[in-house]
């Protein structure tokens, strides 16, 4: 059993949980990931680490309320534990002195891209951070994210905040007007990178990805979480979860990630029905 | 002594009915009564080569529990197995016994081998409860030795269960959630219930052995750091989990899966009983296996009991398949289809990218291969598409690369095993021995625990030497 040690809510729907994983924390590196179950029934969910603190033993989590478990883990308290926490798990983001890079997050990876932001300040690069969500309402860590950025760069789908219009936009002006950028990562949903991809490859700029398959066991042993890059089959879990955007079959890893739509839906209906 | 006349009737094994057990996930054979087993036993002759001993990989007394079942003191015979075979009831389901132990029983010669498989499964039934109070034999004086051992499959446990045996005080450290390795996500409830699978890990914890459960080598820790803390020894048991594809177009397309996702997602996570647990799984109407071997036949099996109608596609004959015989025919009688010397070559889509037929193509049988098999090789203009809407690949393991890429100092060979000692399990790293399928490939749970149990005596002996 692993006790929450707090939780709070950033936006609607969108919560960070610190749980007491002193394992986990002493290991932990930006762009790795954990994966939990709540309860014993539970499945297996992969999480990123957006924080960890070595002295208190502690790893942080942010999720989106989307289905059954993160539905689940939304209504435990500080204090309230869950089954099962292993990690860190995955490669660590490639952290060197590139030059200029980057950043690019949308909707809950505004915390994810943390860690990694943080990480390449500190090894020397100059950092342009951009943050896109539908509203003003949905962004959160905008301080934190400045503090380690050269540049932050807001876009929101309604002009509520920022510039209005979507994360790739401020990235291909930039890049149209011959600013050097060395290196690319865009984290979020698969939609937003693969279009991050589709911006940078005229351009030739190394690109990666963070890929959000589904997963089971986290150690290469079930073959779920496989991504066709450059053709070959890879194992997000041991392999990635970072890969090179400009080589991945992003139609059909929208197609795997799609496989049990319907099972969520039924599942998550029986979830939020009060007597179950 | 007057020589008794030999029955050569074993006594069958109670097996569930075909037809019921294709709607349920209870174990297919319900085991021997005590009359039963009493009666099997009785056709057991003592003799003195005592050939199935020398045939069982870890060296079971055979004669001698089964000389206790004779006379009904289970609890007897329980104890007599015990001292060399700390999981009995997952090995008597589960041992290839027919080319192991019963393949050279004395009464193999006349086509009627002493049915120890079943026996010991029996024994290993018999009142579970007496299992965690009852003795253990001799404990050996505590050592104050520390031995690390990673993996909980049925390789570690063995090799744990040794080691405290001998006085020293070991950790089992295991990535998963539970503890049991293939056998809690790999093997189906209807051939091992998981149940068994626990009582006996309860069983090696009972013995003094901690198991760490969430504990990943390789991310959590390195095997150098277990060093650090202070274990003198550590026993790598991570098994081959990493499944192996046909690398043919449209392979990552939904609705195929490897086995391993399949059966994990069934036996591990319990996806049969969604939604009451939280893991969903698709199955298919016509669901399309490829493999030969248990893994496949495990596969094929769980499928028919989700609904489907199955085909097992094979590209050798029947003769060649390498899984147990009883499991080939029990998925003849639950009513699998099989396509025997066919080879997939491609996988169909839909327009919503979900798989909708495997085509594949005849093979005929050429000249012995370098495993001795005869060689598949294609017959020209035999393609055919085999529609499915599901399609489940299992074609064997390797290890995963995580303990690779932690450990420094071990060596490998091409396929990704860890190269070992054949006797003894010492590794190239000092203080680190391997055994099980990261060091043969997907293989028997039997040679694991051979090769966990070979191990703990060196480790044993090495630690006396520090
Ligand atoms: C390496 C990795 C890191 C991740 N990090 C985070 C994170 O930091 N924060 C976070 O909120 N989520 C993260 N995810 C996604 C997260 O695992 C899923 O959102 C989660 O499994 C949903 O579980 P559920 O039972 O609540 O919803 P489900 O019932 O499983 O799904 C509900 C909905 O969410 C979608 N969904 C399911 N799985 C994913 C997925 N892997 N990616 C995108 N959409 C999905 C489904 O299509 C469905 O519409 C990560 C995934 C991976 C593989
Ligand atoms: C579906 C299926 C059916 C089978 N049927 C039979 C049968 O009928 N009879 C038979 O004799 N054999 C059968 N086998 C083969 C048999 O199960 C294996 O040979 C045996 O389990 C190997 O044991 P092991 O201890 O080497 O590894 P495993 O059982 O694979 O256990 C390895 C353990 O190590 C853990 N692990 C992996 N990496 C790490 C890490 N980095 N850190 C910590 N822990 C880690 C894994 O989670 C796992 O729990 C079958 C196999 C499968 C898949
Ligand atoms: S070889 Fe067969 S008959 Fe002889 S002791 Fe062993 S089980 Fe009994
Ligand atoms: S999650 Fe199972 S292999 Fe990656």
């Amino acid at each position: 059993m692993y006790s929450i040690i707090s939780t709070e809510e950033l936006v609607p729907r969108v919560r960070v949980y610190r749980i007491s994983a002193p394992r986990i924390a002493k290991k932990a590196a930006a762009g790795q990931f954990v994966i939990l179950r709540v309860d014993d029934n539970g499945e297996r969910i992969p999480l990123t680490i957006a924080d960890w603190d070595v002295v208190e033993g502690s790893v942080s989590v942010v999720f989106m309320e989307v289905g059954t478990t993160t539905t689940k883990l939304s209504r435990l308290k500080a204090g309230d534990t869950i089954s099962d926490i292993v990690g860190p798990l995955g490669n660590a983001t490639e952290i060197d002195n590139f030059g200029t890079v980057c950043l690019m997050a949308g909707g809950f990876a505004t915390a994810t891209i943390m860690p990694i932001a943080r990480a390449m300040k500190a090894a020397g690069n100059r950092v342009i951070t951009i943050v896109g969500a539908r509203n003003k309402d949905l962004l959160f860590w905008r301080e934190r994210l400045s503090a380690v950025s050269d540049e932050l760069i807001i876009t929101t789908d309604d002009g509520s905040a920022g510039r209005k219009g979507v994360v790739t936009e401020p990235i291909k002006e930039m890049l149209e007007r011959g600013e050097r950028i060395d290196r690319v990562i865009a984290i979020g949903p698969s939609i937003m990178m693969k279009f991050s991809a589709l911006t940078t490859k005229p351009f030739g700029i190394k690109t990666i990805v963070s890929m959000n398959p589904i997963m089971i066991d986290g150690t290469g042993m079930c073959g779920c979480c496989r991504v066709s890059v450059a053709g070959q089959t890879r194992f997000a879990c041991v392999d990635g979860p970072e890969f090179d955007a400009h080589a991945i079959d992003w139609d059909n890893f929208m197609a795997r990630q799609r496989s049990y739509i319907e099972e969520e839906k039924r599942s998550l209906e029986i979830c939020r029905c009060p007597s179950g | 002594m007057a020589k008794a006349k030999i029955d050569l009737n074993r006594v069958a094994m109670p097996k569930q009915e075909a037809g019921a057990r294709r709607q349920n996930f209870s174990e297919v054979a319900t085991g021997y009564t005590a009359e039963d087993a009493k009666r099997e036993a009785s056709r057991c002759i003592e003799c003195k080569a005592r050939n199935c001993v020398a045939g069982c990989p870890v060296a079971i007394d055979i004669p001698e529990f089964i000389s206790a079942v004779k006379t009904g003191d289970f609890t007897a015979a329980d104890e007599i197995i015990k001292r060399t075979n700390a999981l009995p009831g997952i090995c008597g389901r589960v041992c290839p016994q027919e080319s192991q132990c019963e393949a050279v029983c004395t009464l193999a010669k006349k086509k009627a081998p002493v049915a120890i498989g079943r026996l010991e499964r029996f024994v290993a039934d018999w009142e579970p409860g007496y299992r965690l109070k009852g003795s253990t034999g001799a404990k050996a004086p505590k050592s104050c030795k520390k031995v690390a051992v990673i993996g909980s499959g049925p390789s570690g446990l063995t090799c744990a269960a040794e080691l405290a045996r001998l006085g020293h005080s070991v950790t089992i450290f295991e990535s998963l959630h539970v503890a049991g390795g293939v056998l809690m996500y790999g093997i189906p409830e209807f051939r091992l219930p998981k149940t068994i699978v626990q009582t006996e890990i309860n069983f090696v914890r009972s013995l003094g052995v901690e198991i760490v459960l969430n504990a990943v080598a390789g991310k959590t820790f390195t095997i150098d750091e277990l060093f650090k803390d202070g274990f003198q020894a550590v026993f790598l048991g991570t098994g081959a989990g990493l499944p192996l594809f046909l690398n043919i177009e449209n392979e990552n397309a939904p609705g195929v899966y490897s086995a391993n996702e399949f059966l994990s997602r069934v036996n591990l996570m319990k996806a049969y009983h969604f939604p009451e647990f939280d893991t969903p799984l698709k199955v298919g109407k016509e669901v399309a296996v490829v493999g030969g071997g248990n893994v496949a036949m495990d596969a094929a099996r769980s499928a028919v009991r989700l609904g489907a109608r199955v085909t097992v596609v094979y590209r050798r004959g029947r003769e060649e398949m390498p899984a147990r015989l009883e499991e080939v025919e029990n998925a003849e009688e639950e009513g699998i289809n099989f396509l025997f010397l066919t080879n997939p070559i491609s996988f169909q889509v839909n327009d919503q990218k979900w798989v909708s037929g495997m085509t594949c193509q005849k093979m005929s049988l050429g000249d012995p291969d370098a495993s001795g098999r005869r060689r598949p090789v294609p017959v020209g203009g035999s393609e055919f598409t085999l529609p499915c809407d599901m399609a489940i690949v299992a074609l064997g393991t390797r290890p995963n690369p995580l303990i690779a890429r932690s450990a420094p100092g071990l060596a490998f060979a091409s396929a990704g095993t860890v190269i070992a000692d054949e006797s003894t399990g010492l590794t190239r790293k000092a203080g680190v021995w391997a055994g099980g399928d990261i060091v043969t490939g997907s293989a028997t749970v039997i040679s694991a625990m051979g090769a966990g149990k070979a191990a703990a005596r060196d480790i044993d002996r090495y630690l006396a030497s520090l």
